[in-house]
């Protein structure tokens, strides 16, 4: 069995939420307070950094839009409740209940992920935003017009409480292992066709990749995953609301993949924290007519970091100061010379760039590349 | 007899609002390549321009302004928003669409408040024909409809610059080529959908004094779905599909058993369509080239 360097970037998420879990867990169970509403705001943003990982799997890596991500988590939060109302008297209010509605409302999810994904991945285009999105309003019409002993109506669905001290436990573990599927998932062949299709549709079919299947894969799979995270909605919140789960909230989810960067799965874990955290702030700041203003900010999120990241005329400005490349340098100039990519990088360069007579007069080898190793590729 | 007559006035009536926006959506998507999700909220603009300028009491100078507004603002959407990403990936066009539709919307109600407004811009009162009494707003929401279709076919058809359209949604490159302004075309079909976009919104405000920020997402998607029904990039398809759309709306309205799930039937019908005939009733199928 061969071991593979062990790289730190591939699990610095696992162990950050990881750590920050067993704090805060060691702090309930030893008896210190967490304040409810803190105790709230956890669960929403495991919800949120659920739903922003696996649209980030459609979006960022299979490069389709899906605006029916809260579509799905509606599936999820309706089913998963249901099943827990039901199973309360038999089962109790625990853990075996939970996770039950748990693979009953991602089952679900996922069938309702393969319904949909079917007619819309067949074909190129923008399809799936349009048919997710339709997805999205037919399923809230469905549970809203529901009679009052299924699912609710208009008035929602009253959901079983779990116990409100340890949920936000059991949300984090959630987190780590959708990161868990959704990392690995990109990392196998799988992933590596899912992102082939993303670049060049046919030059992936032309290599033999089913293109249909793993656009119904990384799709299915990531409507799973809304559904899990609808079903932690409903243990979270005391009734479901088919009204919740509109087209506002999937754009929300979208806003959070593309502030975190498209592609990147810690950078949707970081926004969706973040923009959970700014709504519960704006919201009791913004209030009325106010409200819009947290519209306004999504809708400009959306249109200036897209067109800043993929405007073709603003990419010799990005490759020098986007923060990914800031970044880089300034991590680089801590490690030792050896690392320094950027002079290997010269140095194949150098000798079809200069003059002639420079050739004659100077020595083309540049000093720093002598204290090189050698091997010029990078890693 | 009665309810025939008038469910089939009013659905032919929605259909061409349908189709009057689907035919903006076939045309921008036909020749830009892209879902222009901010069609919709073009509509709710125009809608908010006219009822500004009711103030004033004159209908004709209120429909000529939002026309004259739209046209403005789908321009300007276009050169802001859509040109700086052009060449760039499909998907992100389509966020950025998304974003502009989303600004409109929170724009609007921050100026508008989030109330609905009531307007009348000009009661045509009532007719009956057939012992049926009809709105009249109905039939003439209907006949500007047939008489613009028309007159859009004719201009594509007939006119160098309707031509100049067809190449440029044929290949861009090989109209370049040939000393089309293929930049110049896309701003035209701009400001041609955007400006059937604000006639949308008047016959939006015929059918229903009242205009709200939303009000053009919900037609804005179902009009796309139109567009796909008759096959998007065809301007019959998106005639025929548009009132197609507008009658199952009216019917499923018409039966109380049916009528909480219209929305849902009407999206239904889309999915059926993409899995059955995913190029539409009157689409081309294209071949993908490398």
């Amino acid at each position: 069995m061969m071991f593979k360097k062990f790289n730190l970037n591939h699990y610095i998420n696992y162990i950050v939420i990881g750590i920050l879990t067993v704090v805060l867990s060691v702090i309930t169970m030893t008896g210190g307070r967490l304040d409810s509403s803190l105790l709230f705001l956890l669960e929403k943003i495991a919800i949120s950094i659920i739903l922003a990982v696996s649209l980030s799997l459609v979006v960022g890596f299979l490069g389709e839009l899906s605006l029916g991500h809260a579509g799905f988590m509606c599936v999820g939060a309706y089913i998963g409740g249901k099943v827990a109302a039901l199973l309360e008297d038999s089962l109790g209010n625990g853990l075996p209940t939970f996770l039950i509605a748990l693979l009953v409302g991602g089952g679900v999810a996922a069938v309702c992920g393969i319904i949909i994904g079917i007619p819309a991945l067949r074909l190129r285009g923008d399809y799936l935003a349009i048919v997710t999105l339709a997805f999205g309003e037919i399923v809230k019409s469905l549970f809203q017009n529901t009679s009052d002993e299924t699912f609710g109506g208009a008035l929602g669905l009253p959901t079983p409480r779990f116990d409100k001290k340890y949920l936000f436990i059991i949300a984090f573990v959630l987190v780590l292992i959708t990161l868990a599927v959704v990392q690995n998932f990109i990392r196998s062949k799988h992933g590596r066709a899912v992102t082939a299709i993303r670049d060049n549709e046919i030059a992936a079919r032309a290599s033999g990749i089913n293109v249909t299947k793993y656009k119904l894969l990384a799709f299915t799979l990531s409507a799973t995953f809304a559904g899990i995270a609808g079903v932690l909605y409903s243990f979270s919140n005391y009734t479901v609301q088919s009204a919740k789960f509109g087209y506002n909230y999937s754009i929300e989810i979208l806003v959070m993949v593309v502030l975190g960067g498209m592609g990147s799965i810690n950078g949707s874990i970081i926004a969706a924290a973040l923009i959970t955290f700014l709504n519960t702030k704006l919201a009791t700041v913004l209030t009325g007519d106010l409200a819009v203003l947290q519209n306004l900010l999504y809708a400009l999120i959306l249109i200036v970091i897209v067109i800043y990241n993929n405007a073709p005329a603003l990419k010799s400005f990005r490759d020098r100061y986007s923060l990914s490349v800031l970044w880089k340098k300034l991590i680089r100039r801590k490690h030792d010379p050896a690392t320094h990519k950027d002079d290997e990088a010269k140095w194949d360069v150098v000798p079809t760039k200069i003059e002639m007579n420079e050739v004659l007069s100077i020595d083309v080898v540049p000093p720093e590349a002598k204290g090189n190793t050698g091997n010029g590729g990078d890693d | 007899m009665e309810l025939f007559l008038s469910t089939l006035i009013n659905g032919l009536s929605l259909g061409g609002i349908y189709a009057m926006i689907a035919l903006g959506y076939t045309m921008v998507y036909g020749i830009a390549k892209m879902l222009n999700f901010a069609h919709g909220d073009i509509i709710m603009v125009g809608g908010y321009i006219i009822y500004v300028f009711m103030a004033l009491n004159n209908p004709l100078l209120a429909i000529f302004m939002a026309v004259v507004g739209c046209v403005l603002l789908g321009i300007l959407i276009e050169k802001v928003a859509y040109k700086p990403l052009r060449g760039a990936s499909p998907l992100a066009v389509l966020i950025t669409a998304i974003g502009v539709s989303y600004l409109l919307q929170s724009l609007a109600q921050i100026i508008f408040g989030s109330a609905n407004k009531m307007v009348t811009v000009y009661d045509f009162g009532s007719v009956t024909i057939l012992g049926v009494p009809m709105q009249v707003s109905a039939l003439v929401t209907l006949g500007v409809t047939v008489v613009v279709m028309a007159a859009l076919t004719l201009f594509i058809k007939y006119t160098r610059l309707g031509r100049a359209m067809i190449a440029v949604s044929e290949d861009k490159g090989a109209a370049q080529l040939m000393g089309i302004n293929v930049n110049g075309i896309i701003t035209i079909t701009f400001a041609i959908g955007s400006a059937l976009a604000a006639l949308a919104g008047l016959f939006y405000l015929l059918k229903a004094p009242s205009i709200s920020s939303t009000l053009g997402a919900m037609p804005g998607i179902k009009a796309f779905t139109a567009a796909v029904i008759g096959g998007i990039g065809s301007i019959p398809g998106a005639m025929l599909g548009g009132i197609l759309l507008g009658m199952v709306e009216c019917i499923s309205y018409k039966i109380t058993a049916i009528a909480p799930y219209t929305d849902a039937i009407e999206f239904s019908i889309l999915i059926i369509i993409l899995l059955v005939r995913p190029t539409g009733f009157l689409g081309k199928k294209r071949r993908e080239k490398v």
